[in-house]
């Protein structure tokens, strides 16, 4: 019992990781003013531009890198429309989004003609599990040793990073000066304004910072998760992630906490597929599925909670005739 | 004082600024004493928002120099002038509600890429300046948790922060209750003692004389006047601000007024943040009666006509109409209102009145559109709205006569003649009417005004907004002059003259001794 | 207050056409990035939707659920929202198809099957855009948010419905049985056949009669009753709206019934004429597709019809395309689907400034 928990902990880390990476890249992009329903879109666009790079240099570090200034592109495209063109921010993202789905299977398939797919990664293409110090010694110390094993170790570097990145966006948004103007713009751009900062820079700035995460969110997906980049792979998660981003109220620690609750009920969702539980019987898969988006809509309509948003968010800025 | 050893902090040489065909400043120059209260007085519209928003960077001037302590400067943007010394505390204060009182002040102005040094810092520094100038307030506490006179102070001690010589505040008494007024004035004046000089933009005559050292006064985009404030007097101020009208010739008889048709008991309106915005306004309308409420903007006139017309919903007293109770338990709506007779011109035709991407026809039945004489069972009878529409535009003079023109291709004048005609020919009992030659050319000010008094003639009732002293004047047979939400006046169309209406919008009004029985 | 105006055919006509252009330059660009030549790629695309009569019907089945949708989008557009699950909602509306068919194929007539399908659908989705839209009115939750996360529930309850209770038994995908004929929608080449007019077999039925009915009915409840009157008001000014004594709250929720309803019967044509059973993923993107429809056919529902066929040609042609040039694969139509959101929806503006200020000086001039 106590081992299946673990099993599903562990699962439920492999899951939350993009989520949580996603969320704190629309997190920052949010924060600003600016709508992201394209998180989707540069996931997926990470994830293809790491897999492509990975196999052709056969470094996952170098996929990476493609996969960071993939997305980065995509974000600084919806910057171009949203912030220098006061276009309308959920068309932007539905744009990329469509994009992208596309893109990517049309170079897939003009570069390495396996039918959109990527070769399978194998070695230093991918990022491989990392065994912490003493993981297999302790390993038989009874709970604390198996947590330590196989809850906290094994997880390639990508997993650690979306954790380290909770407290370092924490740090960003409330303890930087640059964070202060994020918040700020997000609030009431006209204060930032006359307060003799660049609205447009600052924001530029956030939906950089978004589409850095949202690359390594990419990375993980096809060369850490998995081997190689699959048609759609992102499956939705971007728009999980901007459910977990509304459901943790746009702030880096509840974000997080959303992210490993949506991420464990996908990981029971996959353990309970046609177990029968006591006194409840079977419990549909698709019910368990559905709970992220269900809880999100809920607390959109203030049924737990409310869920208030920065206050400028998705109005181009537009100084004011006094 | 000799003028040649003084020094200014801040003069102004031929500034001008254009928006599109309006010159909002014309060829101005100031002056200002360093360490002084400078007081700028004027009407709505008259310019001085733009002159402050050009000297605080917002807005770059079309032509003319700017010079701080005698240097010229170059002003760009509003990090320009920070640099220059010179804050500026916004009508709308530029505040972000859910950070604390010391985020807000340093924004802008941290001090270095992480926060903390940054605040502990202006901690300190804030503490020295609290003192110097008892400036109270917790900086701790998060905005949206202050009243507005404390969150007014916020704005303050951000400017003090940032080193301001020169501190612009725009209307600042607006939001304030007498005894915050009160205390700024003291802050104010403390102020100028530690050798900052203050530009207070202001409409109230009683602000200027009791705190100001000079006062300058603006009239349509011109800088009119200059005056020592010790050697002026109200009686003069309003004349200078208000300017000699020509006095509009309105063809009219006396007034016939009948039976009372509308009343208001003790309305009062508050706003989404809960400030009252209507304070206790009762009045009454009679049928064959134009009564004009005069009153700079933003002093409730336009709470007053969206209560009355069921737009926004009142928070307590009473409405009498149409043999109706309307109470903020028992509200109407506009679509009720509205079939009561009660019609209404709006204030802002663009904002309110029209959709300027309607075809003139569709515009000319906005309110009106559920009417069974436009309506079949489904479908809406097109043929009738614009015959109807081309014959009202006839009758009304609208250029062009095309019902199928945009109404956004109207000129000003035009499309309020489309919202006026479409209000008058649904032969109202009452007729609210807000600004009605707002941006109108004169031919059509004369045609408009003459409509009104006609449907006065037929015996209904009118209700006349309007900031143009000369409008109210020409066409009301009573005034009632608003300030602060609140009714201050009532004069009779034969006492109402410049003066006494001037003063009583500047709130500076006092009975003659012994005139009231 | 005489000042110079644009040409009004500048506005709606150059400035669209012109951003369209620059989609089909991106989307050129694309073609060479992939090593092949644009212009060879048109001529098989072109060829692909028009060159021969089953193409022709297939460019337009495509074009009947676009058309669905473009409008779905468009009604919403017009009251000012921004209704982003048209898929979800065309989804859900092919389940009541799909259960009409189930449950009265074989005991009543297509004649009556073929209305009640229709309502069916129609009601279903107006249903899933129901919930959405009652929490904007009247709890104020972000239907754009709302919208897409019915999308995910809609996806999850049809796994759930047809893999426990619609499965054809002894099946392994969840796939329904196959409908009675009776409740088959006509294919047009059917009908036309006894005429003599042979259009080769193509999935084209009755459903594209339907699309252009509603299409119809979009622009005779848009300009030509009071509740389009209402809506518009809605979408283009609020303020005036509430002045006008409109409620915004009612008409945001009957507008996306509207939509909704428009969006579901995009299970007519999937499920009713051409799976003839009920199926997973036959929206197949078609709600996003809505979105670009829309824009590029400017919210009126002739320039739908276009947009609808242009995309309608893209989907078919991108068969052929791939077909002739292997290293090409169909997906290369939702880049350029993507490209037309792009410039003619949020880079809109981009050169409209350039553009009138350029009329504006001819016109002072």
């Amino acid at each position: 019992m106590f081992e299946t928990l673990i099993l599903i902990l562990d699962a439920t880390l492999r899951v939350s990781t993009p989520l949580i990476l996603a969320a704190l890249a629309g997190l920052f992009s949010e924060r600003s003013g600016i709508v992201d329903i394209g998180l989707e879109g540069k996931l997926l666009g990470g994830a293809f531009a790491a897999a492509a790079a990975a196999a052709v240099f056969g470094s996952a570090w170098i996929g990476l890198l493609f996969a960071i200034a993939a997305s980065v592109s995509l974000a600084l495209i919806h910057g171009f429309a949203c912030i220098t063109h006061r276009g309308d921010h959920i068309v932007s993202g539905v744009a990329i989004n469509t994009i992208v789905a596309g893109l990517t299977v049309t170079l897939g398939l003009d570069w390495f003609s396996q039918g959109g797919q990527t070769p399978a990664l194998t070695g230093a293409a991918r990022f491989t599990p990392i065994t912490l110090p003493f993981a297999d010694q302790v390993a038989e110390v009874p709970v604390l040793g198996l947590i330590y094993s196989e809850l906290l170790s094994g997880h390639n570097i990508l997993v650690y990073v979306a954790f380290l990145m909770v407290p370092l966006t924490y740090w960003v948004v409330f303890k930087t000066r640059f964070g202060l103007r994020l918040r700020a713009v997000g609030e009431n751009p006209h204060a930032v304004d006359t307060a003799g900062i660049s609205v447009a820079w600052v924001r530029y700035r956030a939906v950089i910072l978004c589409g850095v995460l949202c690359g390594i969110a990419g990375a993980y997906l096809s060369t850490a998760h998995n081997a190689g980049f699959l048609k759609d792979m992102s499956a939705g998660k971007g728009y999980m992630a901007l459910a977990a981003l509304i459901f943790g109220k746009w702030r880096p620690v509840p974000v997080l906490l959303a992210c490993l609750l949506f991420g464990f009920l996908d990981a029971v969702a996959v353990r309970l597929q046609g177990v029968s539980l006591p006194v409840i019987g079977e419990v549909p898969v698709q019910a368990i599925e559905v709970l992220p988006y269900v809880l999100t809509v809920l607390l959109l309509a203030g049924f737990i909670g409310k869920a208030v948003g920065p206050k400028a968010i998705g109005k181009p800025y537009v100084k004011e005739r006094a | 004082m000799n003028q040649d050893t003084q020094s200014y902090a801040i003069e102004l040489e031929g500034i001008s600024k254009r928006f599109g065909a309006v010159q909002a400043n014309k060829d101005i120059a100031l002056r200002v004493p360093a360490g002084t209260i400078h007081g700028i007085i004027g009407e709505n519209g008259a310019g001085k928002s733009t002159l402050m928003s050009i000297i605080y960077g917002f807005y770059e001037a079309d032509a003319g120099v700017i010079k701080v302590d005698g240097q010229a400067v170059d002003i760009h943007n509003s990090q320009d002038a920070i640099k220059a010394g010179i804050g500026m505390v916004h009508q709308h204060f530029m505040l972000v509600d859910n950070f604390t009182v010391l985020e807000n002040i340093v924004l802008g102005a941290e001090g270095g890429a992480l926060l903390k040094q940054g605040l502990n810092a202006a901690r300190k520094e804030l503490k020295r300046l609290e003192q110097e100038y008892s400036l109270d307030v917790d900086i701790d506490a998060k905005v949206e948790d202050l009243p507005v006179g404390l969150q007014q102070r916020v704005e303050i001690l951000k400017a003090l922060y940032r080193g301001a010589k020169v501190l612009i505040l725009d209307e600042p008494t607006g939001v304030l209750t007498p005894q915050e007024a009160d205390h700024l004035f003291r802050i104010l004046s403390s102020l100028t003692e530690q050798g900052v000089t203050v530009l207070l933009i202001t409409h109230k005559l009683r602000e200027i004389l009791a705190s100001t050292n000079n006062v300058s006064v603006m009239r349509q985009g011109e800088m009119v006047a200059h005056r020592v404030t010790a050697e002026t007097d109200k009686d003069e101020l309003a004349e200078l601000m208000v300017g000699k009208k020509v006095r509009l010739k309105v063809d009219k008889e006396a007034a016939q007024p009948k039976q009372t048709v509308l009343s208001a008991e003790q309305l009062c309106v508050s706003d989404s943040q809960g400030v009252e915005r209507l304070k206790k306004v009762s009045l009454e309308l009679k049928a064959g009666e134009i009564l004009g409420i005069a009153g700079v903007s933003g002093n409730g006139q336009s709470e007053l006509l969206n209560v009355l017309s069921g737009i926004t919903p009142m928070s307590s007293g009473s409405i009498a109409f149409a043999g109706q109770r309307i109470t903020a338990e028992q509200p109407k709506t506009a679509a009720q209102m509205r079939a009561l007779h009660m019609a209404h011109v709006p204030e802002d035709r663009h904002k309110m009145g029209l959709v300027t991407g309607f075809e003139a026809y569709e515009a000319a039945v906005l309110g009106y559109h559920d009417a069974d004489t436009y309506n079949g069972k489904i479908l809406m009878k097109r043929q009738a709205m614009v015959e109807e529409c081309q014959a009202r535009m006839a009758a009304w003079d609208v250029r062009p006569l095309n019902p199928h023109l945009k109404t956004a291709n109207f000129s000003g004048g035009n499309q309020q003649k489309i919202v006026i005609a479409r209000e008058v020919e649904q032969n109202p009992e009452v007729l609210l009417i807000g600004q009605p030659t707002r941006g109108v050319d004169i031919g059509a000010i004369e045609n408009i005004h003459e409509q009104i008094v006609k449907l006065r003639d037929a015996g209904k009732a009118i209700l006349l907004v309007s900031v143009e002293l000369d409008e109210i004047m020409a066409l009301s047979d009573r005034i009632l002059v608003m300030f602060d939400g609140a009714v201050v006046g009532h004069v009779s169309a034969e006492e109402a003259d410049e003066r006494t209406l001037g003063l009583m919008m500047a709130n500076a009004w006092q009975e003659p001794q012994g005139a009231s029985a | 207050m005489s000042q110079a105006k644009v040409p009004v055919w500048v506005n709606v006509g150059l400035i669209p056409l012109f951003n369209i252009m620059l989609a089909l330059l991106a989307s050129a660009l694309v073609f060479l990035a992939i090593g092949e030549n644009p212009i060879e790629a048109a001529g098989y695309l072109l060829y692909g939707a028009f060159g021969y009569d089953e193409g022709i019907g297939y460019t337009l089945y495509y074009a009947t659920n676009l058309i669905f949708t473009g409008l779905a989008v468009s009604v919403a557009f017009k009251a000012g929202l921004f209704n982003i699950g048209g898929e979800g909602q065309a989804y859900i509306g092919g389940l009541g198809v799909g259960l009409v068919c189930l449950w009265f194929d074989s005991s009543l007539p297509l004649l009556l099957i073929a209305p009640l399908a229709i309502i069916g659908g129609a009601l279903f989705g107006a249903a899933w855009a129901y919930i959405p839209a009652y929490l904007q009115a009247r709890r104020g939750s972000h239907i754009v948010i709302t919208t897409i996360m019915f999308n995910f529930i809609a996806s999850s309850l049809m796994v759930y419905l047809m893999v426990n209770w619609l499965k054809q038994e002894g099946l392994m995908s969840p796939i329904s049985r196959t409908f009675e004929e009776s409740a088959w929608l006509p294919y047009l080449h059917d009908l036309l056949a006894p005429l003599g007019i042979d259009m080769g077999d193509s999935p084209l039925n009755l459903a594209f009669i339907l699309a252009l009915l509603c299409c119809v009915f979009y622009w005779a409840l848009v300009w030509h009753t009071r509740w389009g009157y209402q809506l518009r008001t809605v979408g283009t000014n609020p303020t005036a709206a509430q002045y006008a004594g409109i409620d915004n709250a009612k008409v945001t929720i009957w507008v996306m019934l509207i939509s909704g309803a428009l969006a579901g019967l995009v299970g007519v044509n999937e499920i009713m004429g051409v799976n003839h059973s009920l199926l997973l993923n036959f929206t197949a993107g078609y709600g996003f597709a809505g979105i670009a429809v829309a824009l590029m056919g400017r919210n009126h529902p002739v320039g739908i019809i276009l947009a609808a066929m242009l995309f309608g040609a893209l989907y078919q042609g991108g068969g052929e395309l791939a077909f002739e040039i292997p290293t090409i694969t169909p997906e290369i139509v939702v880049v350029i689907q993507g490209l037309v959101i792009l410039f003619s929806g949020a880079l809109e503006n981009m050169f409209k400034g350039k553009i009138e200020a350029f009329f504006l000086r001819r016109a002072a001039a």
